[in-house]
């Protein structure tokens, strides 16, 4: 028997995992000290238990535990990076930054914060299939060019940048390579002893950990220095105050410890059931896939409905919890910007759903959700008149439309 | 099996049961992004929504007042830095007894080219007065004073310190870390005395570590200390922490239920507690002043407060030489320096910070470690004498 509403919103946030809410619960009960407290067992034991979650977080993206920085989440990793880094650097190397038009708000709104505060961005603007190239990114990078921010993973498309090449030439050019990994984190292998990347952004939440919490790799050779943005007891070497949630940490720590382990059957079987949607789906007239289909995790399939409007869509299909533009800014009616960004039209990007699967997606959810799709797409089409146009040949792009 | 005692709540507490049921639904069945449009959206969202009530409820608030943070130190930094940012430089003061979380980012004003006017304590740490109308008269633009010191407990006048900086036209912050759940605390007569922000953690009162707020009165012309995404009102962007934020609002429920019998039976326990450290020969750092029930910060003379603590630690006793923050720190407390006690008193210092749980046995069983291990000490003590001598 299904369970409805059937949860496919797994970049939106994901269930914890049993597991890692079993590892956690203690850490709020019995051993509940506070990591900073020296003077006794309970501050030790938590302490030791942080340090555990630090070499499990660093274990899975090939990093020294060192060389990771708890914060509350990826929204504050990415203004710590950005930040941190444009506003140590600036007088040495210069107050240029550059980011990608499809980057997730925490991004954007950061480096336009800067721009108030005197730093000059420029935007990529992405290929239709999502993608920035490397000669647009080379083209871009000035000598003052002080921070490049682009994200692995994006949270709407699910398309993968390259940020082996980017980073290679950021490198070249002396520019700090800050990456969002919040939607990349158990979805592709990620080689920090490898890339030429400095700062990496991490979050629990969308790795079947819990929610506030998140970490920064900032790299150690060569060193990477920030500018602190929260003060006071001098945690995290002085890159972030604060008592260290231990419960949460923990969590990601067993989170992440899971990713490595289990990611390369689990994408499989995710691999497949995302194919299975895409093959049921794509048997319905005037569908596109958005973003591209082979630089992508396995998890994301995004996808524009002509003729079907947006809203009217999610309210039809509501045993499905999926979710028309990102989570953190779809409470607008504004179309996906990121979508926008890849040249669709405001008509499919209001009609795009994102469908995420997980962990707990099982083939009877894709099933069931391939046909409410069918049933209801059909029924919204049979409604509309621009279908109908469309059908007997009217070229709709063609029609003039009477003011009122 | 060996259970030792916690002393030490002031550092952090454990969840209470209550708390930690209300929590656990929100990990793994009602685990949605508050900011989804979906039904596991929107259930996180009311129980954000409810849980904002509670909070706001708790401190006499109003629930478009509270603004979540991961903690207190982000919520002191959202005040200091953020309320710096839509101002022209001037002068922040603040007392010379703060929270590193207060005192380190007001440094950072510093940096940025405002002048840092630290505010003097008398001996029993209460905020001298004829300082404070000093700093007053030098026309602060931002001021935080504590509500309740962490490490004596000592709290402050707030509404009458507010209602003298008034004419000041300053934004008046306090930090309330310590205090929520201790004492009453009430920010609609705090603001009508000149109070405009003020700031709460949720695991100093039997709530998880990961929440907490700052109060604040929507007035003050905030900037964000964290962008992307708009939440909070925009002025703390991120995912909600669910959880938390839901044991937040229950935890600060409880202690408002409680705050009737709870604050007496600590006032008993501690003033039992004290008789049995003088009786011992222990100085009382803020004896005389208005303090938290639950805090007692003292020294033995010819003792060292780290050594102490770890004794007593091995004998079953958890208890701080200093705030647990700073812990690391060899340096003796800011705060008792700035009381005007001298170093090597203050590198006695021990401080107990009892919690609920805590009975009559347990404050008699740490009297008589105590008493043991100070004899174990002195007759050290006496012995390298004797060999040195």
């Amino acid at each position: 028997m299904l369970k409805l509403p059937i949860y496919l919103d797994y970049s939106a946030t994901t269930p914890v995992d049993p597991r890692v809410a079993d590892k956690m619960i203690p850490w709020l009960v019995e051993k509940f000290g506070n990591p900073a407290s020296r003077s006794h067992a309970f501050g030790w034991e938590a302490e030791k238990a942080v340090e555990e979650a630090r070499e499990q977080v660093a274990a899975l993206v090939n990093a020294d535990s060192k060389e990771i920085i708890w914060t509350s989440g990826a929204t504050e990793s990415n203004n710590l990076a950005i930040k941190g880094a444009a506003n140590f650097y600036a007088g040495t190397k210069g107050k240029h930054i550059i980011t990608v038009a499809t980057e997730h708000k925490a991004v954007l709104d950061t480096v336009k914060e800067l721009e108030r505060q005197g730093f000059e961005a420029t935007y990529l603007e992405p290929q239709p299939n999502g993608l920035i190239t490397v000669e647009q990114f080379k083209a871009a990078l000035r000598k003052d060019t002080v921070v490049a921010s682009v994200m692995a993973v994006n949270n709407e498309i699910g398309v993968i940048q390259p940020i082996a090449e980017l980073g290679e030439i950021a490198r070249t050019n002396g520019t700090i390579f800050h990456v969002d990994a919040a939607q990349a984190t158990g979805k592709m292998p990620i080689d920090l002893g490898k890339l030429k990347i400095d700062l990496m952004s991490f979050s629990a939440h969308k790795t079947y950990g819990p929610k506030g919490i998140g970490a920064l790799y900032v790299r150690r050779k060569p060193r990477i220095r920030l500018e602190a943005q929260m003060h006071g007891g001098g945690h995290e070497r002085g890159m972030r105050s604060g008592t260290l949630p231990t419960h949460q940490i923990v969590g990601m720590g067993e989170a992440f410890r899971i990713a490595r382990e289990e990611m390369a059957t689990e994408n499989e079987r995710i691999r497949m059931l995302r194919d299975r949607l895409l093959k049921g789906l794509s048997d319905i007239e005037e569908t596109y896939v958005n973003g591209d289909m082979e630089q992508r995790v396995p998890h994301n399939l995004n996808m524009s409905f002509n003729f079907v409007e947006g809203e009217s869509l999610i309210m039809a299909i509501k045993d499905l919890a999926v979710s028309s533009g990102s989570a953190c800014t779809s409470a607008s009616l504004e179309p996906s910007y990121v979508l926008r960004a890849l040249g669709r039209s405001d008509e499919l990007a209001h009609s795009s759903i994102r469908f995420t699967i997980g962990r707990f997606t099982t083939v009877e959810e894709i099933d069931y959700a391939v046909k409410l799709l069918h049933d209801k797409i059909g029924k919204l089409r049979e409604l509309s008149p621009l279908w109908e146009m469309f059908k007997d040949g009217i070229d709709l792009n063609t029609v003039q439309w009477a003011a009122h | 099996m060996f259970q030792p005692i916690y002393l030490d709540h002031n550092a952090t507490t454990p969840v209470a049961s209550a708390v930690l049921d209300a929590m656990l639904p929100f990990f793994a069945q009602q685990h949605g992004n508050a900011s989804s449009r979906h039904e596991f959206g929107r259930a996180a969202r009311r129980a954000i929504d409810e849980a904002r009530q509670r909070v706001a409820y708790a401190v006499g608030a109003h629930p478009t007042e509270v603004i979540f943070t991961s903690g207190g130190s982000e919520a002191n930094n959202l005040f200091i830095k953020g309320g710096a940012a839509n101002l022209v430089a001037g002068t922040v003061a603040i007392s010379a007894i703060e929270h590193p979380c207060v005192r380190e980012p007001a440094k950072a004003l510093r940096r940025a080219g405002w002048r840092l006017r630290e505010i003097a304590v008398d001996g029993e740490c209460r905020l001298a007065s004829a300082d404070f109308h000093a700093a007053l008269a030098e026309q602060p633009a931002l001021i935080s004073i504590m509500l309740a010191n962490n490490e004596t407990g000592a709290i402050q006048d707030i509404p009458t310190l507010a209602a003298q900086a008034a004419a000041t036209r300053a934004w008046f912050h306090t930090d309330a870390v310590q205090a929520l759940g201790k004492v009453s605390l009430d920010f609609r007569s705090l603001n009508a005395a000149g109070v405009h922000a003020m700031t709460l953690s949720a695991h100093k009162l039997g709530g998880p570590k990961g929440a907490g707020a700052l109060i604040v009165d929507k007035r003050v012309d905030l900037a964000p200390l964290i962008d992307g995404g708009g939440h909070e009102r925009g002025l703390r962007s991120g995912t909600e922490n669910v959880p938390a934020i839901v044991g937040f609002g229950v935890a600060c429920e409880a202690a408002v239920n409680s705050l009737k019998e709870v604050p007496l039976q600590m006032r008993q326990l501690r003033s039992s507690l004290e008789r049995g450290l003088v009786a011992q020969g222990a100085t009382i750092f803020a004896a005389h002043a208005e303090r938290l029930p639950n805090t007692v910060y003292f020294s033995l003379p010819g003792i060292d407060g780290e050594t102490l603590v770890a004794k007593l630690d091995r004998a079953g006793f958890a208890v701080a030489s200093g705030a647990a923050c700073s812990a690391a720190n060899p340096e003796p407390s800011h705060v008792l320096l700035a009381m005007g006690i001298a170093p090597e008193t203050a590198r006695g210092a021990v401080r107990v910070s009892l919690g609920r749980q805590n009975t009559a046995d347990d404050v008699a069983g740490f009297l008589r470690a105590l008493s043991a291990t100070v004899s174990q000490l002195q007759a050290l003590t006496s012995l390298a004498t004797q060999v040195v001598g």
